[in-house]
């Protein structure tokens, strides 16, 4: 900074002064795009670890039925749940939107509005990962290191009931997906009875499905459901400063708003990846 | 979407999250579908992913360019965010290659456990009586 004749401060704007903005955006807008951008390569990293190890593995439990319950009881609605879920995503996204659009035009309540709307939808979301995660746990028995769901390699005939869906007699294909039952805290694996093959005529047991499927999912859908819960910390956060007047003060507005905008986003565009790789394919 | 009205931006918005939504359907559907839930017909796998992972990256490419502005910031920090994605192009072709190959290993190693190997028994007339023999 230097004083010309005059006596006014002439603030320098040269390239290298830092009074530039070659990116036309703040510094902090600027910086949640790389942070999301290098949170981009961790699921990225997550994601394709996934792929790999699918790839890697002779048989992968089938999405449509290990993901096929509603809640209520309701049973063989493949996907269903899923959509729901991303629905809830899409629509927080969209009251986002307004909320930033809000912001433009210096409305105060508009923003606290449509931020609660947005929150509502996070913790809707969140509502139903914990069930999926509940029934998975809780009734399915996945663990991170035990997956009962398996695919048969091979045609066959039971040779006992489950107690559930699979009587005795019961006939399979090669291709079907089965989950192992648990009874009194211990896994049953069923006895069946090999009927094509290299193998017909053979008693076998049913096996556990790729340990990895597991963790893989445990450990994805939690990153990504973690990521969900402090995106919906931090609009809270912020919705309770734009609803005191907070960003009414401030020169640069509602730019929060802006930033946690483009995470929630963020965390909107993980799941269409997550739901193509786990769910869809 | 600072280029447009108020107005104008609060129509785009709404289009685009039903734009969304739709292309969810359809991807649902076609899982559905394909894989013989409604109608009993199937499609083929490799069919069914071309268009799931087309339609996502589609849903992926309207979320970032107009929800989160990127189409409307400076070219400069639009390569600067974009252009260091394209790494993962090779990281997504060398993992999957490096899982095509253990898993031709696994199949490798099954082939080799069930493999039949003729025991070799030892009887008396084979071995060695070496007690019985002299002393040099």
């Amino acid at each position: 900074m230097a004083t010309d004749t005059t006596g006014h401060v002439k603030v320098d704007s040269g390239t290298w002064d830092g009074g530039n903005e070659p990116f036309k955006a703040s510094y902090g807008k600027l910086m949640m795009w790389y942070f999301l951008l290098s949170d981009a390569f961790t699921f990225a990293g997550f994601l394709i670890a996934y792929g790999a190890l699918r790839i890697s593995m002779p048989s992968w439990p089938v999405p449509d039925f290990v993901f096929s319950l509603l809640p209520g009881g309701i049973e063989n609605m493949p996907l269903i749940f899923v959509t729901i879920m991303t629905f809830v995503l899409l629509f927080s996204s969209y009251t986002m939107v307004r909320a930033v659009q809000e912001g433009h035009q210096e409305n105060r309540k508009g923003v606290v509005y449509w931020m609660i709307l947005t929150i509502i939808g996070g913790a809707a979301f969140l509502g139903c990962q914990a069930w999926e995660w509940n029934t998975l746990i809780g009734k399915e028995h996945m663990t991170i290191s035990t997956n009962p769901f398996g695919t048969h390699t091979e045609s066959g005939v039971y040779l006992e009931g489950d107690g559930h869906h699979i009587n005795k007699g019961d006939t399979f294909k090669e291709g079907d997906s089965y989950l192992i039952h648990q009874h009194g805290g211990e896994f049953h694996p069923l006895s069946y009875k090999v009927t094509e093959g290299a193998d017909a005529g053979t008693t076998k047991q049913m096996e556990f499905g790729p340990k990895a499927f597991g963790a893989l999912f445990y450990f994805i859908t939690g990153f990504h459901g973690f990521h969900v819960f402090s995106g919906v910390v931090f609009l809270i956060i912020i919705m309770v400063n734009s609803f005191t007047g907070l960003y009414a003060e401030r020169k640069n507005g509602y730019e929060m708003v802006e930033k946690i905008g483009l995470y929630w986003h963020f965390v909107d565009l993980v799941w269409v990846f997550v739901f193509l790789v786990f769910y869809l394919l | 979407m600072g280029h447009m009205t108020y107005e104008q931006s609060k129509s785009v918005a709404l289009k685009l999250i039903i734009l969304l939504a739709v292309i969810t359907v359809i991807e649902v559907l076609i899982a559905l579908v394909g894989k013989g839930y409604i109608g009993g017909w199937h499609a083929p796998v490799w069919a069914m992913a071309i268009a799931m992972i087309g339609l996502s990256l589609y849903k992926a490419y309207k979320i970032v360019y107009e929800f989160m502005h990127l189409g409307h910031e400076v070219p400069g920090m639009l390569k600067s965010v974009l252009l260091p994605v394209l790494l993962l192009i090779w990281a997504i072709v060398a993992f999957f290659w490096e899982g095509n190959y253990w898993n031709k290993s696994r199949a490798g190693i099954q082939e080799k456990n069930n493999e039949q190997i003729g025991l070799y028994t030892p009887n008396t007339i084979d071995v060695k009586q070496w007690e019985e023999e002299p002393l040099v």
